[in-house]
Order: structure tokens, then sequence, then C-alpha cells
């Protein structure tokens, strides 16, 4: 596979205070792949995600999107454009539409005309199957719808790259399926996408490489079938023994 | 007998509702300096460094705990002494301004902080800058919930004018004694003067009331925003 690399995270560090987050992070992810980010909680898949496009500074590391270093860039609002992010409680803006939260973006920051924006805020929200919901506020919409939005307000930007930080984790369960069912036809359309979730059984169905990290650190990766079946490291096995315990065969 | 206090009541209109424009002025100047001062008051102590957010503090605690009464004389008659000196309307405005000021900044600092912060991360994310992020997103949604509390401050600061009586302004309640002192009517005068302010009043609430259900977020209840 000789595809563009679109992310290149070189030696990622951070800290807050005395506790280090990340020591030494190092991933990329190719043109077109899913990888999923697994562990438990407090391991620092969030603050990665976060360092990927500087709302939260790394310490130290260098992350490359294409060509560009985006820990060194001067314009990063150029480079948040070209890399979508996708929030656990959905950071929809309560003032707008549906259809006015995927406009803002095109018409303030990428200065598009209106009416093109809108045109592609519906295009964009038939994807994710809300065509009916343009003019509804985040008030008026489930969870599922909402965070549907949030990935439609994120596509419209075209950008290289999604990321998801835990897009299905403040989700009822039966809300879950239709968030998920939109990233799967996501992956499958070839976007770039980097995820972190519990949702181990989309994981395992969707991502091109499971990336394992505990304690702020890589501990393996892989592709599903070898991390899930047959995980090289004994910490990768004893934390899939324990979600198979929580969750039964193959997680949730 | 009720029908010669009508008569006063009648007559004395005028002169109440002149005062009465007077009141309006204070209310609106009063208000206005605490908007103007209100506002980065309030930035300084989301944005500002440990000094800044420090010093409005000290201003919006020492502003909040001294009776206006007290700093208007202070202003009025003690400023002279260090060579200042002010119209009595001016004192009244700068104390009732100053002071609207620190409880405003706690209005507004409230209502930016209440919009979440994955919000402001959301906005940049798509590539907007701390400004646009804060114009587009927080403002509008912080005018929103600053309304109820403004209504509320905004008759605090109506009702507290009367104060300016005591500098020497020629206002409502002023007009009102004049006409006692020819009159000997106080009962009449008084309750006239404080039907007034309950008109005033309850226009304030009620137009800034209509305000807050217009700008209503559909979804989002904010039922009776008035008091």
């Amino acid at each position: 596979m000789s595809k563009k690399e679109i992310l290149r995270i070189v030696d990622l560090h951070k800290s807050f205070g005395d506790n280090e987050v990340l020591k030494g992070i190092s991933l990329s992810l190719k043109q077109g792949e899913t990888k999923v980010v697994i562990g438990t909680s407090g391991t620092g898949k969030s603050t990665m995600l976060n360092n990927i496009n500087m709302l939260i500074p790394p310490d130290k590391g260098h992350i490359y999107l294409e060509d560009v270093d985006v820990t060194t860039t001067h314009d990063i609002s150029r480079i948040r454009q070209q890399i979508g992010f996708v929030f656990q409680d959905f950071g929809l803006f309560d003032h707008l539409t549906a259809k006015g939260n995927i406009m803002i973006g095109l018409t303030k920051v990428k200065k598009m005309k209106k009416s093109e924006a809108e045109e592609l805020a519906m295009f964009e929200l038939e994807r994710v199957g809300l065509q009916d919901f343009a003019d509804s506020y985040p008030a008026q919409l489930s969870g599922g719808q909402k965070q549907r939005v949030g990935i439609a307000r994120a596509l419209a930007m075209q950008p290289k790259l999604i990321l998801f930080d835990e897009p299905t984790s403040a989700l009822d369960p039966e809300l879950i399926g239709e968030v998920l069912t939109v990233m799967r036809d996501l992956a499958r359309e070839g976007m770039t996408m980097l995820i972190v979730t519990h949702e181990m059984g989309f994981a395992k169905s969707v991502s091109d490489e499971i990336i394992f990290m505990e304690n702020g650190k890589i501990v393996e990766q892989g592709p599903p079938e070898q991390l899930f079946n047959n995980p090289r490291e004994e910490r990768t096995k004893e934390f899939l023994f324990k979600l198979n315990e929580l969750y039964g065969e193959g997680g949730a | 007998m009720v029908i010669d206090k009508l008569q006063l009541v009648w007559s004395s209109l005028p002169n109440l509702l002149e005062g009465a424009l007077v009141t309006i002025k204070l209310t609106i100047a009063g208000l206005g300096l605490g908007i103007i001062l209100g506002l980065p008051l309030a930035f300084g102590q989301i944005y500002g460094n440990y000094l800044i957010r420090g010093l409005v503090s000290v201003y919006e605690r020492v502003l909040r705990s001294i009776p206006l009464l007290v700093i208007l004389f202070l202003i009025f008659y003690g400023f002279p002494n260090a060579g200042i000196k002010f119209s009595p309307f001016i004192a009244a405005v700068l104390g009732i301004g100053l002071r609207s000021a620190a409880y405003q900044s706690q209005i507004y600092r409230g209502a930016i902080q209440s919009v979440s912060g994955t919000q402001m991360k959301a906005a940049l994310s798509l590539g907007m800058n701390r400004v646009q992020a804060f114009i587009y997103i927080i403002l509008p949604q912080a005018v929103r919930i600053a309304i109820p509390p403004f209504a509320n401050e905004a008759a605090i600061v109506l009702k507290d004018t009367s104060l300016a009586y005591a500098l020497g302004v020629i206002e409502l309640l002023r007009h009102g004694s004049y006409i006692i002192a020819t009159t000997f009517e106080p009962m009449t005068i008084y309750l006239t003067i404080a039907a007034i302010y309950f008109i005033m009043t309850v226009t304030i609430n009620t137009i800034l009331g209509k305000l807050e259900e217009r700008m209503k977020i559909p979804g989002i209840g904010v039922e009776g925003g008035s008091r």
C-alpha cells in the first residue's frame, strides 16, 4: 500500500502538572484508513486527539498533517479547518438550527456564499439521514441525532481527516446504533478517521487497525483480527479479558 | 373630598412627570455606564491574568458592599476635598453607574461562562479564531441568558435613582417633596409617586420580558423571565 500519509504523530508527550498523560506516542494514518484507539479511561486517548488539532498543545513531539507540522504552524485555524472533530458531548451550537450549525463554519471560516453553504449543509444532513431536521434546534433533537449533526458539521468542512472522541459514550444504548451506522458508512466511503471508542464490536468490524493504549503509551497496535484473537502483549490480553467479562464475547 | 385629591393629583402630574423624565435619564445613564464598565470587568474576570482577575474581584466586592447612599455622598461631598467636583446629576450617574457595573459584571460573567466549553472547542475546531468563536457562538447565547438578570438590575437601578434626591438632583421624588411643601398632602403625593415608579418598573420588565420571549431558542424553556 503506497497511499498518501495523512497524519503522522512522532513521540508525543503531554503532562498536566506532575501527571504525565502521554509518554511518547507515535502513530500514522494513511488516506482512507480508519484506526480505532482503545484502552481504559484516563490513559490519554482524549488528550492525544486534542493534541492533534492543538486544542490542547502537546509539550513535546511533532504532529504532521500531510507535510505541515501542526505543532509549529503559525496558522493553526487553517490546519483545524482540515481536521474534523466530533465530541463526546456533541458541542453543537445551541442557538443555531441543525443546518445553521453546519453553515456557520462554511460562511464564517471558509467564506462560502450563504446559498452555497446551505446547499452543502443540506447535502451533509441527507448523508447522515437528517434532512427532515434541518430547521430543528439542538434542544429539539435526540442525542443520536445531535451527534449525527456533529458529524455532518465536521464533514461539511471537507476535512482530510476526522477525529472522533468517544462519539457514542454520552448516548442512550438504543441511540448508539444510528451513530455507528453513519460512521461505518464513512469508513466504507474512504474517509480517513481516528476514533477513540469503547464500542469493541464496531472497532472490530470497521477498523483497519486497533491501537491499544495504556498509561500514556501505545502497548500494541495491529489489525483487529490479530489484536482481538491473538494479542502479543500480556496487558492487551488482560484488557480484552476484562472487556469480555463485562460485555460478553466480542464486547458491546 | 376624593374629588379634591384627584384634582391635586391631576394638577401635580406635569411637575411629577418632569421629575420622572429626570429619573428615566438617571436610569439610562446609570445603566449605560454600568454596561460600558461592566462588560470589560466581566472579560477581565474571565479571560484576564491573575492580577486583572484579582483587581476586578476587589472592585466588585467593594462596590457591592457599600450602601449606594454612602457611595453617592463620597463622590459628591468627598471628592471635592481631592479637587474633583461634579454636578449633582453627574455625581448621581457616576455613583449609580459604578455600583451597577459591579453587579452587571457578575451578570455578564455568569452568562458567558454558562455557555458550555465544548461549544468554544467546537468553534475552534472548525477553524474559527477566538474572537470569531466569541462573536458568533458565545455572545448570541450569553445575551439571551443575561436578559432576565439584566431586567432585574434595570428595575433596581430605576428605583435606586430616588437616592439622587439626597444630592439635590431634581428627580421624581424631589419634585414630589416640592409639591408637598406647598400643599401639605404627603399621602396623596407619595402615593402618586409610588404609582409612577410602579408603572415605570413594570414597563421595563415587560419590554425586556418581550425581548427575552422573542429571542428564545426553540426547545430551551426559559419561562417567566419577568419579576
